[in-house]
């Protein structure tokens, strides 16, 4: 298991044990984390499940592929350097501890 | 302990955001949630895609977890038919007779696979795909296949046909019409979509009609179509689906080929809303648009749920659709059907490009392939109601990005 911190649109901070393979918008999602919609279910196809990752454990996420970052360009909140689609960052241990700010708005 | 309930039929992701938004709305009574099939809501679209290439098992599909539903105080109820509605009494009528009093009651009962009334059709081996078990009993019997084929060159058929493909399996693709995805897409993308197929080692059958299935010892061998028998173990027929309004339609809601609901989600019973697959649109010029999509569910779900809780709030953002075959992308903002010009942005051979459309000289849809910034872009252009020239899109140098942000 892999331990990922949310901190949701109201400040409310949710720490979560992931099951290494899975995407960390389903480890949001399945536990109700607020401010991820998620709409297309991981597909990339919606940029609703904008955050933004902070921590030392961002150092080592694998960046963004092109896809994800063409969808970056078009998130709702702000495009930031820390910007990813949580339905694309896969649980793992190199990113134990990993903080996931969820994004004020997502459409 | 008489305290009436928000009531949701259906439990699929229309009827779990219908509760959770009721939640957020500030209903604090109890909310009841009915699903007649066994698993709690889960994700429907990786069904002909990740589920079946076995990427995602069941427990990738479901959205939320059991911790949630008592988190959130909503009462969901796995394989439960709800079997009637008495609106006189406000209350629905559960399969085994029980009866449970609501405030409020959405319909979020879906849809079924429509199937062909043709000889055969009963055959072990000619199946549909709509639900997980569907999936599942399909994703087994992919396994052991020899030749699939597949009938309709819609969403569905052509996501299993991929799927199928990469599972190893032969496939042929049958589809009446004469070109694919023909309610959905222009004639350039269906026919790049055929070659697509193609070069995936998919037998692509446009124009061609099923008259039947024929089999041995009550399993099918073989689809008889107009251009001769296609030999198959497995036949997946995908052909669409029936709006399941039978539950509206026995207690008197208006409905057509789905139950009618306006801008609000409210049928012609201001207590009860209607969303998702089985819901009919009433727009503004009196036509009945039914779109069969997560963001129409969604959406339509949290207009109806703030309804519910004497709040208009009109869903009225443009439609957007996607679907994933092999490692292609199509997103598809607007709805394009009508359209009298199509021009080209990006390049075919790179296969990154978009379809942008025009009706009458308003811009009204695109379809793009690997292009997401273009879809991205054309639904913000669509939800202002803006209108880009087909000069500018065809123009390299237009910068869309910028012509977005200055709306």
């Amino acid at each position: 298991m892999v331990e990922v911190v949310f901190i949701e649109p109201s400040g409310n901070e949710v720490t979560l044990e992931a099951t290494e393979g899975w995407s960390l918008m389903q480890v949001a999602t399945s536990s109700g984390v607020e401010g991820i919609d998620a709409e297309c279910g991981g597909s990339c196809a919606c940029a609703t499940c904008h955050c933004y990752a902070e921590g030392e454990a961002a150092a080592n996420l694998p960046p963004p592929s092109e896809g994800e970052l063409a969808m970056l360009d078009n998130v709702a909140a702000e495009r930031r350097p820390s910007s990813r689609l949580s339905c694309q960052i896969k649980a793992a241990p190199e990113i134990e501890g990993l903080i996931l700010r969820v994004a004020e708005v997502q459409s | 302990m008489n305290e009436r309930a928000m009531v949701v039929v259906g439990a699929g992701q229309g009827g779990l955001q219908m509760a959770e938004s009721l939640r957020a709305e500030g209903w604090t009574g109890p909310i009841r949630l009915f699903g007649d099939e066994p698993t709690p809501p889960y994700n429907r679209p990786p069904l002909s895609k990740a589920a079946l290439s076995g990427e995602s098992g069941p427990e990738h599909l479901v959205i939320r977890g059991a911790d949630f539903f008592a988190k959130k105080g909503i009462d969901l109820a796995t394989g439960t038919r709800v079997a009637a509605i008495d609106r006189a009494a406000k209350e629905v009528v559960l399969a085994d007779g029980s009866r449970v009093a609501y405030e409020g009651l959405a319909l979020a009962t879906g849809s079924r696979a429509r199937t062909l009334p043709l000889p055969g059709a009963d055959l072990d081996g000619v199946v549909t795909l709509r639900t997980l078990a569907d999936a599942l009993d399909l994703k087994a019997r992919l396994a052991t296949a020899r030749a699939v084929a597949v009938v309709g060159g819609g969403f569905i058929g052509l996501e299993v046909a991929a799927s199928a493909r990469k599972a190893g399996v032969a496939v042929t693709l049958i589809e009446a019409l004469p070109r694919l995805m023909a309610r959905a897409v222009s004639e350039t993308i269906s026919s790049w979509y055929a070659d697509l197929h193609a070069r995936h080692g998919v037998r692509v059958l446009v124009g061609t009609g099923v008259t039947g299935f024929a089999g041995e010892g009550g399993r099918v061998t073989a689809v008889e179509t107009s251009a001769g028998p296609i030999a198959a173990d497995v036949v997946v027929v995908g052909v669409g689906v029936i709006p399941d309004d039978d539950l509206a339609r026995a207690c008197g809601l208006a409905c057509d080929r789905g139950v009618i609901v306006d801008d609000c989600s409210r049928t012609s019973d201001p207590a009860i809303v209607a969303l998702g697959d089985c819901a009919t649109r009433r727009l503004a010029d009196g036509s009945l648009r039914r779109l069969e999509s997560v963001q129409n569910a969604v959406e339509q779900a949290k207009s109806g749920a703030a309804w519910l809780m004497g709040k208009e709030r009109p869903f009225t953002a443009a439609p957007w659709f996607w679907s994933d075959q092999y490692d292609i992308k199509l997103q598809m903002a607007g709805l394009s059907a009508g359209q009298d010009r199509a021009v080209l942005r990006g390049s075919l051979e790179e296969e990154k490009f978009s379809l942008f459309y025009w009706r009458e000289g308003r811009f009204v849809a695109c379809d793009s392939i690997n292009r997401p910034q273009d879809h991205m872009a054309a639904r913000k252009i669509l939800d202002k109601g803006a209108s880009p020239t087909p000069d500018e899109i065809t123009d390299p140098a237009f910068d869309l990005a910028a012509f977005v942000r200055a709306l």
